[in-house]
């Protein structure tokens, strides 16, 4: 009997056009699924992709809309890239903006008389905490007892969320309004624009300036090595005489503080108060724009402003067009099954197994 | 070249396997060239070569898991095209690689009746019949119900070739099959191999790099150097020296002098009542020894009597264990791995391939466990690590660059990369464990002579090693150790094999 065989094999030698081609293989991937998909929600995919990816780079305010929605995920994406270098697995990006979106609410309540400068630094400072108190718990239970941060952080997230709005409906609550969200806070720590006639705030540039620590952290200092070397291999580390359990505890606070500053970022940049759709979920986002970038910080930005540029374009696709604006996710979630499965075949080669068998 | 083997003497038989123009090409590295081996039916044909040297890109053609780039296989005098290792074996041919292929929670019976399984029939009778039989006309005794994960490493080894004999093996192919068993294991699989071929008349391919083993079992031996058969010659006419010397010949070596042995100095490291509890009993227990500055101390011992564990307890692996451990007569109080970094302790584990991050560079590997002196402040200064990295690459002949991954490295310069990073420490003392396993021999003679240079420094090492002429080479002082206890201690004056053997067995 004749009969092709295929299997997996490990990829000895990998070529320079393997990663742009398998990344282009992927795309296509993307717009053929999607396609399926927006023609089942009664539109012309062309038509579709023509908003999602054009529209918004058509004009300035698109292109700075799209640069506003990629900044919250420019920390979270950090945040998330960071941990995962050193093998611990943050999914609770999303909990820890929130809580550090709480602490800095909270300078932003009680600000008054305070300068600017001051308060800018204060809230910076509240996020970064307030992430840090949200990943501590996981971190320590990771570090002290093994217990799986997976689990631990990924179930913080809704914990968070109950937390915020609990403070709306309760203390918070807007005392004019009596709607469940903050009252607008000072003006002594709202983020200053950073290009006029845009909303592009000041989180941009420390999201920029973040990602540029981490790289230079990562890369070419000491406990960056750490990092890298438990990140890849825990048991080799430890050999070494590295701390594993030590690096991790502290990786899993620095990733808390980046995704509690882009908190922060939102209720100083953006909102100007605290409210429950605060987050539409940047820091789940954040794991896909970490896992899109093959956790490279300089890819983190990249990857932010393009699914920034989806963003803002699902919304004129949806208006054009009458789909659901969670096009947009839809893509996005493509998007990232597509790549993954090329990172497979990154590291992975099918071989076909072709000749006579006796069966 | 055929013809020319078949006169020199061992009776002529028929040929098994030939192999012919065999080439193989990886890139721009020529890993076989131009190759013609025959084996003949029923003889052990022993395969020596350095690491390297191509031995196991020719059982990877020959085993249908790589193809060649030209010349052909033939099997019984017929030419076939081996694509794959299921055509390997229906060709006739099977293979014993380190890496056991069995199930490890079914019998030795299911594990044999597994191979010859469709997809609803599973032949439990017949596969125990065979086995039986086989166990007889070899003259082997195994539990046929025994749980291979209830066995001994020897034995499901032995369960290996048997599954590969009952699968229709008519020439079996294993590669170092002695790196993984102790002393007296090795000397009864030899014995094995050998009733193999008289009883019912197997072809062996015997890849090794132990010469001794070669000139116990094998008819002939073929030296491949450089992916070249330099020579295939019998056996009983072969010494180790010339055996040595057709397979390193051309091969640069460096002759370190190794000085006056002695061991006067003060104590460095000491153990004190160690007992490690694993598995439901004491695999170390009560331990005592004590190294000196600039000695090699070696511990000798059946493999499985606890040198891992000993091991293990000095690299920090396990944490929670009874006794102390003293550095330079300071206690290592926790007895993590860090601790007995910070106490100057010098540590190479049996694997190198556990104690290496293989994607991290050479250079990274090198300063992974003093990061705080190549460090200022918590940056890492780049140009002292590489000014290190190129010191080390030059002074412990490593073959490669300083960013390259040491995932790539082979065995030996991976190996080297670990050695210079313990002893460019410069520690007080160090435990080092099979420096030498899976090296080949330049390799090997490499190593030995750094650490008998570090020795000569000052170094006071711990050499734990199932390779009892290595420690008979190195050591001034050998301990015996049986079952989790030092039963003996001998001074080099009075090394002798046989008394060490003897204790070795608990005899």
């Amino acid at each position: 009997m004749f009969k092709v065989k295929l299997r997996i094999a490990l990829r000895a030698n990998k070529s320079w056009w393997l990663s742009p081609v398998l990344i282009a293989i992927a795309i296509i991937f993307t717009f053929i699924i999607s396609s399926a998909m927006i023609r089942w929600a009664g539109a012309n995919p062309f038509a579709a992709f023509k908003y999602l990816l054009g529209s918004p780079l058509q004009s300035k305010f698109g292109i700075t809309e799209a640069i506003l929605s990629a900044t919250p995920l420019v920390l979270t994406g950090g945040a998330v890239a960071l941990a995962f270098r050193a093998g611990y697995w943050n999914i609770g990006a999303e909990g820890q903006l929130l809580a550090g979106a709480i602490c800095a609410t909270f300078v932003g309540l009680h600000a008054d008389g305070i300068p600017h400068w001051l308060g800018i630094i204060l809230m910076v400072i509240a996020g970064a905490l307030g992430g840090m108190l949200w990943a501590f718990v996981p971190a320590l239970l990771r570090s002290r007892l093994g217990i799986d941060e997976v689990v631990t952080t990924l179930l913080l997230n809704p914990v968070a969320l109950l937390v915020v709005t609990g403070l709306l409906n309760g203390p918070w609550r807007n005392p004019k309004t009596k709607f469940p969200e903050t009252q607008v806070l000072s003006e002594n720590v709202f983020f200053p624009r950073v290009y006029p006639g845009s909303r592009i705030h000041l989180g941009l540039i420390i999201g920029i300036v973040a990602l540029a620590i981490c790289w230079w952290v990562v890369g070419r200092t000491a406990g960056g090595l750490k990092m890298r070397a438990v990140g890849l291999a825990p048991g080799a580390a430890r050999i070494a005489g590295l701390k594993v359990e030590k690096t991790l505890f502290t990786t899993a606070l620095a990733s808390g503080a980046i995704a509690g500053i882009a908190g922060a970022g939102e209720v100083a940049g953006v909102a100007h108060q605290l409210t429950d759709g605060i987050s539409p979920g940047f820091g789940y986002t954040g794991v896909v724009v970490a896992t899109l970038a093959a956790l490279s910080f300089p890819a983190v930005l990249l990857i932010s402003f393009v699914l920034g540029i989806i963003n803002v374009g699902s919304f004129s696709a949806s208006r054009a067009l009458s789909i659901p604006s969670t096009i947009g996710e839809v893509v996005q979630a493509v998007l990232l099954t597509t790549v993954v499965s090329a990172l497979v075949f990154m590291k992975y080669r099918i071989v076909l197994d072709k000749g006579k068998h006796r069966d | 070249m055929s013809t020319a083997d078949a006169v020199t003497g061992y009776s002529v038989a028929a040929s098994a396997v030939s192999l012919n123009g065999l080439r193989k090409i990886y890139g721009d590295v020529v890993a076989v060239e131009n190759v013609d081996l025959e084996v003949r039916a029923g003889e052990i044909h022993a395969l020596l070569g350095e690491n390297g040297a191509g031995k196991t890109t020719l059982m990877r053609l020959l085993y249908g898991l790589t193809k060649p780039d030209a010349g052909s296989i033939s099997i019984d005098g017929a030419t076939v095209s081996i694509t794959s290792p299921k055509i390997a074996r229906a060709a006739g041919i099977g293979m014993v690689t380190q890496h056991f292929s069995l199930v490890k929670t079914m019998t030795v019976t299911e594990n044999l009746a597994l191979q010859d399984a469709g997809f609803f029939s599973l032949d439990l009778a017949g596969a125990r019949r065979k086995l039986l039989a086989l166990c007889e006309e070899i003259g082997l005794e195994i539990d046929p119900d025994a749980r291979i994960d209830s066995l001994p490493v020897a034995m499901q080894q032995r369960v290996e070739i048997l599954k590969a004999l009952a699968g229709g093996c008519k020439v079996l192919i294993l590669d170092e099959p002695t790196a993984v068993l102790g002393p007296q294991d090795v000397d009864s699989l030899l014995d094995v191999i050998r009733r193999l071929r008289d009883t019912i008349g197997l072809s062996v391919i015997l890849i090794t790099h132990k010469m001794h083993e070669i000139s116990q079992v094998a008819d002939r031996v073929s030296v491949l150097r450089r992916g070249e058969i330099v020579a295939t010659e019998n056996a009983s006419g072969m010494s180790i020296a010339s055996l040595t010397a057709l397979m390193v010949e051309g091969v640069q070596q460096e002759i370190v002098e190794t000085g006056e042995r002695s061991s006067q100095g003060t104590s460095v490291l000491a153990i004190k009542d160690l007992t490690v509890h694993l598995r439901g009993h004491d695999v170390i227990s009560e331990l005592s020894l004590e190294v000196r500055r600039g000695e090699i101390v070696g511990i000798a011992g059946v493999s499985g009597n606890g040198q891992s564990e000993l091991v293990q307890a000095l690299s920090g692996v396990f944490v929670h264990q009874t006794g102390e451990i003293h550095v330079d007569g300071k206690l290592v109080k926790g007895g993590s791995p860090s601790a007995f970094a910070e106490a100057g302790f010098g540590r190479l584990g049996e694997d190198r391939h556990a104690s290496a991050v293989s994607a991290l560079t050479v250079e990274e590997n090198l300063i992974l466990d003093r990061l705080h002196f190549f460090s200022k402040p918590g940056i890492l200064l780049k140009r002292k690590i590489r000014k290190f990295a190129e010191e080390s690459i030059t002074n412990f002949a490593i073959k490669a660059k300083p960013d390259q991954a040491i995932g790539t490295l082979s065995g030996g310069n991976m190996q080297k990369v670990l050695l210079a990073r313990l002893f460019g420490e410069r520690p007080l003392a160090a435990v080092v464990s099979q420096p030498t396993r899976g090296l080949d021999v330049v390799s090997t003679r490499y190593v030995r002579q750094l650490l008998m240079v570090e020795r000569n420094t000052g170094v006071g090492i711990l050499l734990v090693s199932e390779d009892l002429d290595e420690i008979l080479e190195l050591s001034d002082r050998i301990l015996v150790i049986f079952k989790g206890k030092i039963v003996g201690e001998v001074a080099r004056k009075d090394f002798d094999r046989i008394a060490i053997g003897a204790m070795m067995a608990g005899v």
